[in-house]
């Protein structure tokens, strides 16, 4: 049995797959421990960070957490709250009191009506999965310019990579604002150009970021956008 | 004689009319992520059997009536297309599609890690392409194939199988004319790292002795589904994508 992932050797793993024994590791997400076994209860790859054994799926859905910073759509308004489209299994709740704005009760659509985006943060999650969103918080606002990009949800940490290395790389290529949304939306803004790049670079890192040739490709696309400006 | 006079299903060597021995079962392909539209998706050849599984979810279940508050809810929709059989069968729910409808998503229930998606539904839908008896079976695998390519935790690949018994022997795998003129049919899902049992029916009389080496059969042919279960995941994403 493989104790999990060694340098570069990466072992993908199935549903019921045992991993190990328990003894001495944490079972992380993605894994459970029946009879002293480690079981992996996803299709991902298997990995180990300070003793917790742990999943990274393929495929994942969003499951929001208390603080994630979320970009949000306006699915529905009511007269004292808005419901937004977080990319999740349910709508997230935005009262009137976690708006940014004072808002008299009938006046929610004077603010924010269906099909704005927004960049909130999610104030409370319960065990029944209802979401509250808050946009009281820096830089927390209505987006009214730039465009929007969704990149699958277990991608999110290969586009920023480490201490946002990437991320900050990608933003001085094509010199645009870029906020990641842990639901798996980003918004650029910025030139057209610049954000038609992004937005290409963004779905390349998702797809090819785990590959050997990643580096030489996003060199590449550097270099064609620096010849461009 | 099997079940219906004098329909002759094994030969005087003791073989069966397709050739195959008497604990083996016929060739089994699967592919995972064939249908790009949906969270996760699998297609399974049992031999003549074509059953394309999709996946969708977690997401609000609706209507609201059927939510539970401390788990998700598993909708499954098996259904033959109408071209699957020679007889043309009439589209749309019969008994017998609501009936593995429900089995089905009472063995993916006792797999699925519900209780980590309250209030959610997880929408699975079988579709069978090519019949020649053991559908429930194939749809099953497909559906497990599919929930693991959808990323949805589950305990274990729950794999569908089924025995039989004709002209007083137990066989694995009844094919058509075994499934029509045979005696009995034991189709079950396992958890085969587990070694559980998560569905069974049984249509057709047993004796213990029979059963007993039917789930024999059936826990061999299981491991070897399993295996193939896994190996088209990890074709799908050890290429290269992910």
């Amino acid at each position: 049995m493989s104790q999990g992932q060694n340098g570069a050797e990466q072992r993908l793993v199935t549903p019921g797959m045992a991993i190990g024994p328990s003894a001495g590791k944490r079972a992380g997400s993605g894994i459970i421990t029946e009879q002293e076994t480690m079981i992996a209860t996803q299709l991902g790859w298997l990995q180990e960070k300070n003793n917790t054994m742990s999943v990274h799926p393929i495929h994942s859905a969003y499951m929001p957490r208390s603080g994630d910073l979320v970009v949000a759509n306006v699915a529905e308004v009511r007269n004292n709250l808005w419901f937004m489209d977080i990319n999740g299994a349910f709508q997230g709740l935005l009262p009137m009191s976690l708006a940014p704005w004072k808002v008299e009760f009938g006046a929610a659509r004077q603010h924010m009506d269906v099909g704005n985006v927004v960049l909130a943060r999610v104030q409370e999650v319960d065990e029944c999965h209802n979401v509250v969103l808050t946009m009281k918080g820096v830089g927390l606002r209505r987006l009214n310019q730039g465009a929007v990009e969704s990149i699958p949800v277990q991608h999110i940490d290969r586009v920023r990579g480490d201490n946002n290395s990437l991320l900050q790389r990608l933003r001085d290529a094509c010199d645009c604002r870029i906020m990641v949304g842990e639901n798996g939306r980003v918004w650029i803004d910025g030139d057209s150009k610049g954000i038609a790049w992004a937005r290409k670079a963004l779905q390349m890192v998702a797809e090819k970021g785990h590959t050997t040739e990643f580096e030489a490709i996003l060199a590449e696309m550097e270099q064609e956008k620096k010849g461009d400006a | 004689m099997g079940g219906y006079g004098d329909v002759q299903l094994l030969r005087d060597d003791g073989s069966r009319l397709d050739g195959r021995k008497l604990d083996e079962m016929r060739p089994v392909k699967i592919e995972a992520g064939v249908l790009p539209a949906a969270d996760g998706s699998a297609m399974v050849t049992h031999g003549l059997n074509v059953a394309v599984a999709a996946v969708y979810g977690p997401m609000e279940a609706h209507p609201r009536k059927i939510q539970r508050q401390d788990r998700a809810v598993i909708d499954v929709r098996y259904n033959m297309a109408p071209f699957s059989t020679s007889d043309r069968i009439r589209p749309g729910f019969n008994r017998r599609s609501r009936e593995i409808s429900k089995v089905t998503a009472e063995a993916l229930e006792s797999v699925v890690l519900v209780e980590r998606y309250p209030r959610s539904k997880i929408r699975v839908e079988i579709e069978i392409l090519a019949a020649e008896a053991g559908t429930r079976c194939a749809g099953i695998t497909a559906a497990a194939v599919a929930l693991a390519d959808a990323g949805i935790p589950m305990r274990d690949l729950i794999v569908g199988v089924a025995s039989g018994k004709i002209e007083d022997t137990v066989v694995l795998d009844l094919d058509k004319a075994e499934d029509n003129y045979g005696q009995a049919d034991l189709p079950v899902g396992i958890l085969p790292n587990t070694g559980e049992i998560a569905f069974l029916q049984m249509d057709g009389d047993l004796s213990p002795d029979e059963y007993n080496l039917a789930m024999e059969y059936n826990f061999k042919a299981a491991k070897e589904i399993h295996e193939i279960m896994v190996e088209a995941l990890q074709k799908r994403y050890e290429g290269g994508e992910a």
